[in-house]
């Protein structure tokens, strides 16, 4: 084995050299860094209160599942500070808040579906006090007995929306006459947030009736719209503003609405303002987590390992309620192929019931455990032939010929098939691979692993109508611009690069933009930030806005200066009319006040090409795929299951990068929270339905040794071929799905066990316990066949 | 009680005592840079940075000020995020360093891993390699960027310092805040009580063991406060109301680190970090567990007295104390009685120790030539976790053979227990593993673990098994097995 002796982790790479007269393509600092290192950049709970406001806390359900029987408050409202108690009584509105379909009481009085379902709400004088007072509370249920597993739900036809198909070919016939036939099943583990920032919102009273809601949410329109629902006013009197979140992941796309609901009831009750943040632990139990899914494939493949058929069934486990389970469950089957041709194919999805939290979007929307069936078939048919995953995999990508997928969108297939040799190249698998064999033979406990594993994923909310965005933008009389836009800011770096295309596109300074929260009377309607689209959808609609006014000011230059508009370009703060003759940025813009031209646009923009018919489950859902790939090398102790990453070079494809700094941190930490998913992150209830890992004690995200001390992370550089923001491509969600290689490579190395000859089970997360139990398995199989 | 909040005096009389750092900072100051991610102590997002004096300097320490009772800070610089930056606006370098690096995304968890950085760059020996890096920063989280930009920027600050140009405030003030620090505490002899709250409630701060013996007679009800890394969460998870709390951190015979021909005595309110060099080099094979129990915000804090006393069956070292025969120096008003550490646990979080009683020291025999020891921890992550498992496996050895077996285990019972049956079976034996079956046996015939969110039963047996086996390959090879010497390549 050549021993790795490269020291340290490599400093990703960033070339800064490009387009030195725009921002876009640089990589400058987050807007906030600054704000961040000094401490002054204000989350929801950092925003000083106005005077008299009320500190709120939640009584939660201690059961998961029954009625309740009698509740008594008294000491409740007896507890020191104790101001107000909220009731579903007390709301005059709608009260089921499901964000598209109902399902989710704001509060409960009668039926229990989950451990910690909010009953009531209390407000005092103080957080602590109101903590400490919600206690009090006695409460006696009729208590039953929940149902957490999925199959047991299935069986029971417990369904939160019905299943759905998507077939290409003839899958039965195709799979029966296959050569090689093979078939598995797996547990894949859902994923709690994490978010470091908890669930938090204030809610402020107004006059007429008025909210003003602070919160923070990947959805400001959806918590106006329910805000004003539960309180029964029309939306145009609830405001919300969203200026950055301490971290989202899809956590806080529908699951921040029902906290600043509370909040706004609480508030429309007393008059006074109201704050309601969740302890860690309730913020655990409360909110939705990533689903859970149990996967099975049958796959028939010649004898090169090429797939003939794939019999893929996919079961989401969706908690009590609806959520987003339909669509999340749809982009697991949209990405049961990932990027392989599966030319007869049958994909199968379930949208189950259970006794727990709601489950909810988490980067990546069902996408990654849609993958992660067919890469767990890839390392199988391997294994049955004698094959190296990598040629399998490799053998079955999208190509010539080979290019439809199993909901008949065509695959841009060459860049994903340019980047794989590319990574194969430059991360050495094949000499790494014969070393990793070599040393394995001669190390009795100790086992390394490596695999490559490439991502595909589609760009597009599949709920067409989402993928719209609205920009506004003022320029004031000193030249400063001030940018408004739908898309919310939660660490991604997406207020810097949609400023860094509207100054591109005024050719000004980055530092002239400055964007302001994202508020629903500023951009109205909007979508939540999600689906990686945010830059996507946003940066055109600012830059449309942008474009706007440039033509305006343009077309006013051009009448001053007797010139034709094409000889006007925005460069350095400058306007010129002609090549050397200029006006400065600002000057022109107190010219064109002065001749009363308006200085404020807004900007919109909706996604080309996207239609998908979902009765015949056929179509272009859509716009393009961003692609990556991944090479990770992992060390398992075998007598314990314990395991490092020691190396991991990953080739992503953001198109022409906006920005390559953020574009690389997204990369680097979806891949991290990627293999936290698929490794020490376990959520666990008892058979009460408790969940019992429910702090940062006991739930386990990545640490700072869990990082691979060799980090080889490049961007794929090449434009979209579609005509997106600069021809750059999305980056939120799909490199969390390059995590799957770690996944893999731990597989690899158990395998080793038996001479590669057996493909192990290992359910996710893959934790010390599970690559133990593993490996018993494996060993006892052997046993067996000797 | 007074104490300086970056470069201002606070005098605080009569405040309610079980009030955190964190909840005095965000709700009473309302200086809300320093955030609270957990309130658990599980994240770093409330790291601060404490400075007290040391001799003629200012020691600094990261901790997480979510778990840290406001009077036990008394007679401290309290540093915090808001406090780095200069007057003009200038960044501090460990604030600089995370800009260029593009180390925050969210920015949440950013102002504790400032801090974090700033500690590093104020210790008295500065990080030499990766590993230390990791170890000071391992108490921070961040869900964002996958840490490799933060390690990035920590090294970037070593190296700017080793250039040596970076003086901070914090170091040009340091002599003055030295002073007055000193000034306090001396005025601080007069009397134990820090802070006093309403109906009677106190946090009290006795200077001696007499001191703080008469205090538990007095208020027999009243709660002892170490490191308070796991009494805090009674207050900050539970919501209990703590009135009366009585901190150790100041008893002067509490705080000692002896070194003995033949035994180490470490005071049972001497932090883990004051106490890890010292461990460290009599026990090599204990720096390992010493680096993954808790983070070092926790080893600031968290003291050996805390550990065994708190009586958890997951505790990390009592383990090692097993396997070591330690043996404790209890302490009442009437005097002083030794017990052997095997004799203190009784029950699940129960232990001998009666109203009235403190642990005073902890006496480690030192090892002998023919000692074999080896300490594994087997959790879900390496940083900053609590053990599935944890084996301490303390042999005497003739050549191979075995002449007397101590095993120490955690995470096997309601309490962290000796394996007896296991060692009678190892006794006599070759250490090899072909000699192992039996003593494998015994142990699941001794212990039935429990299925837990850290572990099934299963698999904790398993593994225990398979530790043993482990250490038997590592005493004939002569090499550790552990996959953990692959993670860094300083």
């Amino acid at each position: 084995m050549r021993i790795l002796t490269d020291s340290g982790i490599h400093s990703s790479e960033v070339d800064s050299s490009k387009g030195s007269n725009s921002a876009v393509g640089k990589p400058l600092p987050h807007e906030s860094a600054r704000q961040h290192v000094m401490g002054a950049a204000r989350y929801v709970d950092d925003i000083p209160e106005p005077k008299g406001t009320l500190y709120a806390a939640v009584i939660g359900s201690r059961i998961a599942k029954g009625r309740l029987r009698s509740i008594d408050f008294s000491q409740v409202l007896k507890a020191p500070e104790v101001v107000e108690l909220l009731t579903l009584q007390d709301v005059p509105g709608h009260t089921d808040i499901g964000p598209v379909f109902p399902g989710d009481p704001v509060l409960t009085d009668d039926l229990i579906r989950y451990a910690g379902q909010p009953i009531a709400l209390i407000a005092a004088t103080s957080e602590k006090a109101a903590r400490q007072a919600a206690l009090l509370a006695e409460i006696e249920y009729e208590e039953d007995t929940p149902n957490l597993d999925a199959e047991v739900a299935l069986k029971q036809q417990h369904l939160l929306r019905p299943s759905h198909r998507m077939q290409i070919g003839d899958c039965k016939a195709a799979l029966s006459s296959a050569p090689i036939k093979l078939s598995a099943s797996m547990q894949v583990g859902g994923q709690e947030h994490l978010y470091l920032e908890g669930q938090v919102s204030m809610a402020i009273p107004g006059e007429e009736g008025e909210m003003m809601i602070f919160t923070s949410s990947q959805h400001p329109t959806e918590v106006q719209k329910l805000v004003a629902e539960v309180l029964n006013i029309p939306f145009n009197k609830v405001t919300v503003d969203m200026r950055r979140m301490g971290g989202g992941f899809g956590g806080k796309e529908t699951q921040a609405a029902p906290w600043a609901c509370l909040a706004a009831l609480m508030a429309a009750k007393t008059g006074l303002p109201v704050k309601l943040r969740l302890p860690r632990k309730e913020d655990m139990v409360m909110t939705g987590k990533r689903h859970p899914f149990v996967n099975r494939y049958h796959i028939g493949c010649d004898q090169e390992g090429q797939i003939i058929a794939a019999d893929i069934e996919v079961i989401g486990n969706g908690g009590h309620s609806p959520d987003l389970t339909d669509a999340i469950v749809d982009r697991a089957m949209f990405h049961a192929d990932n990027a392989y041709c599966l030319p007869h194919a049958d994909i199968r999805g379930h949208r189950v019931a259970t006794d727990t939290v709601s489950h909810t979007a988490f980067r990546g929307f069902g996408g990654p455990q849609g993958m992660l069936i067919i890469e767990r078939a890839m390392d199988d048919i391997a294994r049955r032939l004698g094959c190296d995953p990598l040629d399998i995999r490799k053998r079955n990508l999208y190509r010539k010929g080979r290019d439809l997928t199993p909901y008949h969108q065509q695959v841009d297939y060459q860049p994903l098939q340019q980047l794989i040799d590319e990574l194969e190249q430059t991360s050495e698998y094949r000499a790494r691979r014969q070393a990793i064999t070599a040393w394995n033979l001669q190390s009795r406990v100790l086992k390394r692993g490596l695999a490559l594993t490439p991502v595909k994923f589609g760009i597009s909310f599949t709920l067409q109508h989402l993928n719209q965005a609205g920009a506004l933008i003022h320029i004031y009389t000193d030249g400063s611009i001030q940018l408004n836009h739908g898309g919310t800011e939660m660490g991604q770096g997406l207020h810097t690069k949609v400023s860094q295309v509207v100054a591109s596109t005024l050719g000004v300074d980055l530092e002239c933009v400055r964007v302001t929260a994202t508020r629903t009377d500023k951009v109205p309607n909007t979508s939540p930030t999600a689906a990686s689209s945010g830059s996507d959808l946003n940066g055109k609609a600012a830059e449309n806005a942008a474009l706007t006014l440039k033509q305006r000011l343009t077309e006013f230059l051009a009448e001053q200066k007797s010139v034709d508009v094409s000889a006007i370009r925005f460069i350095d703060n400058h306007v010129w009319w002609s090549e050397a003759d200029s006006i400065s940025f600002t000057e022109l813009v107190q010219q064109a006040y002065l001749a009363r031209i308006s200085l404020s646009a807004t900007g919109y923009y909706r996604t080309p090409k996207i239609w998908y018919d979902r009765e015949k489950a056929q179509g272009r859902p859509f716009f393009y795929f961003a692609t990556g790939a991944a090479v990770s090398e992992v060390l398992v102790d075998s007598l314990t299951g314990e395991y490092r990453l020691l190396r991991t070079d990953i080739l992503h494809d953001v198109g022409r990068s906006l920005n390559p700094a953020i574009d690389i941190g997204q990369i680097e930490g979806g891949f991290i929270q990627g293999m936290g998913w698929l490794t020490t992150e376990e959520l666990i209830w008892n058979s009460a339905g408790q969940l019992l890992s429910n702090s940062p004690a006991t739930y386990k995200i990545p640490a700072i040794s869990d990082t691979p001390p060799i980090f080889n992370v490049k961007l794929f550089d090449q434009a979209n071929t579609e005509e997106t923001v600069y021809h750059s491509k999305a980056v939120g969600e799909p490199p969390l799905m390059l995590a799957i290689s770690v996944w893999s490579a731990l597989r690899d190395a158990i395998s080793s066990l038996s001479h590669y000859r057996i493909s192990p089970d290992l359910d996710t997360p893959a934790t010390p316990e599970r690559v133990l139990m593993a490996i018993e398995k494996l060993k006892a199989e052997q046993r067996l066949t000797k | 009680m007074q104490f300086m909040l970056n470069q201002t005096p606070i005098t605080l009389e009569e405040y309610a005592p079980d009030t955190t750092l964190l909840e005095f900072l965000r709700t009473e100051v309302v200086q809300r840079g320093t955030k609270e991610g957990c309130a658990s102590g599980d994240c770093g997002a409330c790291t601060v940075v404490i400075a007290e004096p040391d001799g003629d300097q200012l020691r600094y320490r990261s901790i997480n000020s979510c778990i840290t009772y406001l009077g036990a800070v008394d007679g401290c610089q309290v540093i915090t995020v808001e406090g780095l930056s200069s007057e003009s606006g200038r960044l501090h370098p460990a604030q600089q360093v995370m800009v260029d690096h593009h180390a925050s995304q969210c920015g949440f968890c950013t102002p504790g891993f400032v801090m974090s950085l700033f500690a590093m760059m104020h210790q008295a020996s500065k990080p030499s390699s990766q590993e230390q890096i990791y170890q000071a920063l391992g108490g921070n989280l961040c869900r964002c960027t996958g840490y490799r930009p933060i390690i990035d920027a920590a090294k970037a600050l070593l190296a700017s310092e080793n250039s040596s140009e970076l003086v901070d405030a914090f170091s040009e003030k340091e002599t003055r805040h030295l002073k007055s620090l000193k000034a306090w505490q001396a005025a601080k002899e007069e009397s134990s009580f820090t802070l006093k709250g309403k109906n009677s409630a106190f946090f009290a701060s006795p200077r001696s063991m007499h001191e703080l013996l008469t205090l538990l007679n007095e208020h027999p009800e009243a709660r002892l406060v170490a490191g308070s890394t796991d009494l805090a969460l009674e207050t900050t998870q539970q919501l209990r109301t703590l009135p009366k709390l009585v901190f150790t951190g100041h008893v002067a015979e509490m705080r000692q680190i002896k070194d003995h021909s033949d035994t180490l005595e470490i005071g049972a309110a001497v932090t883990y970090s004051e106490a890890e060099s010292t461990l460290a080099k009599a026990f090599p094979a204990l720096t390992g567990l010493l680096h993954r129990l808790g983070s070092l915000q926790v080893r600031n804090q968290g003291t050996l007295g805390g550990n065994i006393a708190n009586a958890s069956p997951i505790g990390d070292m009592p383990p090692v104390l097993l396997a070591l025969d330690a043996r404790l120096r209890i302490r009442n008003i009437q005097g002083v009685t030794e017990i052997p550490i095997n004799q203190f646990f009784t029950g699940y979080r129960q232990t001998i120790l009666t109203t009235g009683n403190v642990i005073e020291s902890i006496i480690l025999p030192k090892l002998s030539e023919n000692s074999f020891l080896r300490i594994y921890k087997l959790s879900k992550r390496l940083d900053d976790d609590i053990s599935a498992v944890c084996l301490a496996l303390h042999l005497t050895l003739e050549g191979t053979r075995i002449l007397d077996a101590r095993l120490g285990l955690g995470g096997m019972a309601a309490i962290p227990s000796r394996a007896y049956q296991a060692e009678a079976a190892l006794m006599g034996k070759e250490f090899i593993p072909e000699e192992l079956h039996e003593a494998q046996m015994a142990l699941s015939e001794e212990f039935s673990p429990l299925s837990d969110v850290r572990a099934s039963a299963q698999y904790r047996m398993k593994s225990l098994q398979n530790l043993l086996l482990r250490a038997a390959l590592e005493c004939q090879s002569n090499q550790s097995l552990e996959v953990m010497q692959y993670a860094n390549f300083d």
